[in-house]
């Protein structure tokens, strides 16, 4: 009587989800594979006149390319480079490269045009074979690795598969050991900069080098600066030391400054700031005047000069480390001491 | 005579103040000389009659924005201590009188006559001392390009592009081109930074070095690229569009001519 019910019950369920009308999947009517597409007889085939005129392209375009292969000879001696004249240089390059790609463009097209129009054009088809192996090649194969095993006793040595997964698995060590002491290790060369090699280093103009006074430097007005002694530096050291160092000097009225340790570290509204982007390093030098934001050229990071060059827009997460700057006894502006952090974007052993 | 050699040997204390206030006076008296001899050469071609035109002028064209007595309203700031250079910037580039509200000032066709923009550079001049309009001798373009392409890869490239083609800033705000600017506007908008454009006074950028970054933009104009057609200058963005537009264009014209088939 149970069992009966139960079965009943099951019949209902199945009824309440019968698909009768309209929604059952129709399988007898799928798209069928449409086959190799009938042939079409080409113009060529059809007309001798046609035949003839393709022929006749086929031909010019291989004499285009012979013209530009000897355009390219005569041009290379007609447009002379002329060491003391730059615009030869691109008139000869010009011309030799429209010569040469017209010599072998020629080529290109006319072979293709040649097989298109007048090589036979009868569609052929190759069946793909099975990318699986046949069972007796399959079984071939296992046999061989069944023989292996059994011949080596790798299953059944157990000490020496496992020696062997350890050497093998510390083999590629040494390598990673090696690859660490590649190339120079920047040591602690990215915390310091050449404003912290010496007491009381002059700002200076960049590129001369002339000292800049706390009198030079007017409200509004923007001073890109080096450390005093950079530009007598040797070529590549310089650069590098360059690329930590430089400083934007710029003047705000004292009372536009709101943020207490910025007035404090600068002289009278004089501010200095590193020109390294906090992102990925580039000079950030546009500067607004009114607006007093300071703009990354590379990814539009937004400092805020008013605020301690605080982020306001853009990838950067830091904002740009100040320079403490003071006044010596001749009026010049010079750094006490080196940033108070690295300057530039983050590197793996910097914190925050 | 003891006590006069004591006297004359010890000096009285009154020396020390009288050899500063002597100091003074010649460093000062020559001072004043010397900048009287310049500013009378330079007034000589001012007279009251032109500031007198310039204050109609700037009464009538000015005052609603910038106040009766150029002092500056809410609309617009004070234009005492601007100078004569800031006056010939604004109003002979067509910026001034501003036509309407926005980021930033557009240039257009300049409203007023030389004569008449010299007469309102006199009048706001006359206010208060501020940057003169530069002369002749510093605009002609003889100056060492080489040296004013560095100060101005340094000083000027980050906004206005490496040759001076302009670039984009934040908010509508932009750096103009450089190209039509003449030799004077360049040489005032340094002097006097104009808008955002921060300030290149005399004792950050010499006016030799001016000049030289005059000959540079004069140079870089003149001289075409060797390297082929400039694209305006606006750098890989510009040319990565030609490249991309134009070859894969050609590209995918020639794909589509080696998949079709033959008539």
């Amino acid at each position: 009587m149970a069992k009966n019910s139960k079965e009943v019950a099951k019949h209902e369920e199945v009824a309440e989800h019968d698909y009768a009308t309209g929604l059952a999947v129709i399988t007898e009517d799928k798209i069928s594979d449409p086959g190799i597409e009938p042939h079409r007889v080409r113009m060529t085939d059809k007309s001798v006149k046609h035949e003839k005129a393709a022929a006749r392209q086929v031909a010019l375009l291989f004499a285009i390319s012979i013209l530009g292969s000897i355009f390219a000879i005569w041009a290379y001696y007609a447009f002379p480079f002329d060491d003391t004249n730059a615009s030869s240089l691109r008139i000869n390059t010009l011309f030799l490269g429209l010569g040469i790609s017209l010599g072998l463009f020629g080529i290109g097209i006319g072979a293709v045009h040649w097989a298109k129009t007048l090589m036979p054009d009868a569609e052929v088809s190759e069946e793909r074979h099975q990318t699986r192996g046949t069972e007796e090649v399959r079984a071939a194969a296992l046999e061989v690795i069944r023989l292996a095993d059994q011949e080596s006793g790798f299953s059944r040595r157990k000490l020496i598969r496992r020696t062997l997964y350890g050497a093998l698995a510390l083999f590629p060590i040494p390598a990673i050991v090696l690859f660490s002491d590649l190339g120079p290790n920047p040591k602690d060369s990215l915390r310091h900069t050449m404003w912290g090699a010496k007491k009381n280093t002059r700002l200076a103009r960049d590129p001369d080098g002339t000292p800049i006074k706390a009198s030079d430097v007017q409200i509004g007005s923007v001073f890109h600066v080096i450390p005093e002694g950079l530009e007598k530096l040797e070529a590549p050291h310089m650069l590098n030391e360059k690329a930590k160092a430089a400083v934007l000097l710029v003047r705000l009225d004292p009372s536009e400054i709101k943020n207490d340790k910025e007035r404090e570290w600068g002289y009278d509204g004089i501010v200095a700031y590193s020109k390294i982007c906090t992102h990925v390093g580039c000079p950030v030098a546009l500067y607004e005047q009114h607006t007093h934001h300071l703009l990354c050229p590379c990814h539009q990071s937004t400092f805020d000069l008013a605020e301690d060059c605080k982020v306001v827009f853009g990838p950067a997460t830091r904002p740009l480390p100040q320079l403490k700057i003071e006044v010596d006894a001749e009026g010049y502006l010079v750094a006490p001491g080196d940033f108070a952090e690295p300057v530039g974007p983050s590197f793996w052993e910097r914190k925050a | 005579m003891a006590i006069r050699t004591k006297k004359f040997s010890r000096r009285s204390p009154l020396a020390a103040v009288i050899v500063v206030l002597a100091g003074l006076l010649v460093s000062g008296g020559s001072y004043v000389a010397a900048t009287a001899a310049v500013t009378s050469s330079a007034k000589a071609e001012v007279d009251q009659a032109t500031i007198d035109t310039g204050k109609k002028l700037f009464l009538a064209n000015c005052a609603s924005c910038h106040g009766k007595n150029a002092e500056g309203t809410a609309n617009a700031p004070s234009l005492i201590g601007v100078g004569a250079a800031s006056v010939d910037f604004q109003v002979g580039t067509g910026r001034m009188p501003g036509q309407a509200s926005g980021p930033q000032l557009q240039v257009k066709p300049v409203q007023f006559k030389q004569e008449d923009i010299d007469a309102l550079a006199a009048y706001v001049a006359s206010l208060a001392p501020g940057p003169e309009v530069p002369t002749e001798a510093y605009l002609a373009q003889t100056g060492n390009a080489s040296h004013g392409g560095e100060l101005f890869r340094i000083n000027c490239a980050m906004c206005h592009n490496a040759v001076g083609a302009g670039g984009a800033l934040t908010q509508g705000k932009y750096a103009p081109s450089l190209r039509n600017t003449s030799a004077k506007h360049i040489y005032e908008a340094m002097v006097t930074g104009p808008q955002n454009m921060p300030v290149f006074s005399n004792s950050n950028l010499s006016p030799a070095d001016k000049t030289d970054i005059i000959t540079y933009l004069q140079y870089v104009q003149e001289n075409p690229s060797v390297g082929g057609d400039e694209l305006g200058n606006l750098g890989p963005v510009a040319e990565g569009l030609i490249a991309w537009l134009a070859m894969l264009g050609g590209i995918v014209v020639i794909t589509i001519w080696l998949g079709a088939k033959s008539n």
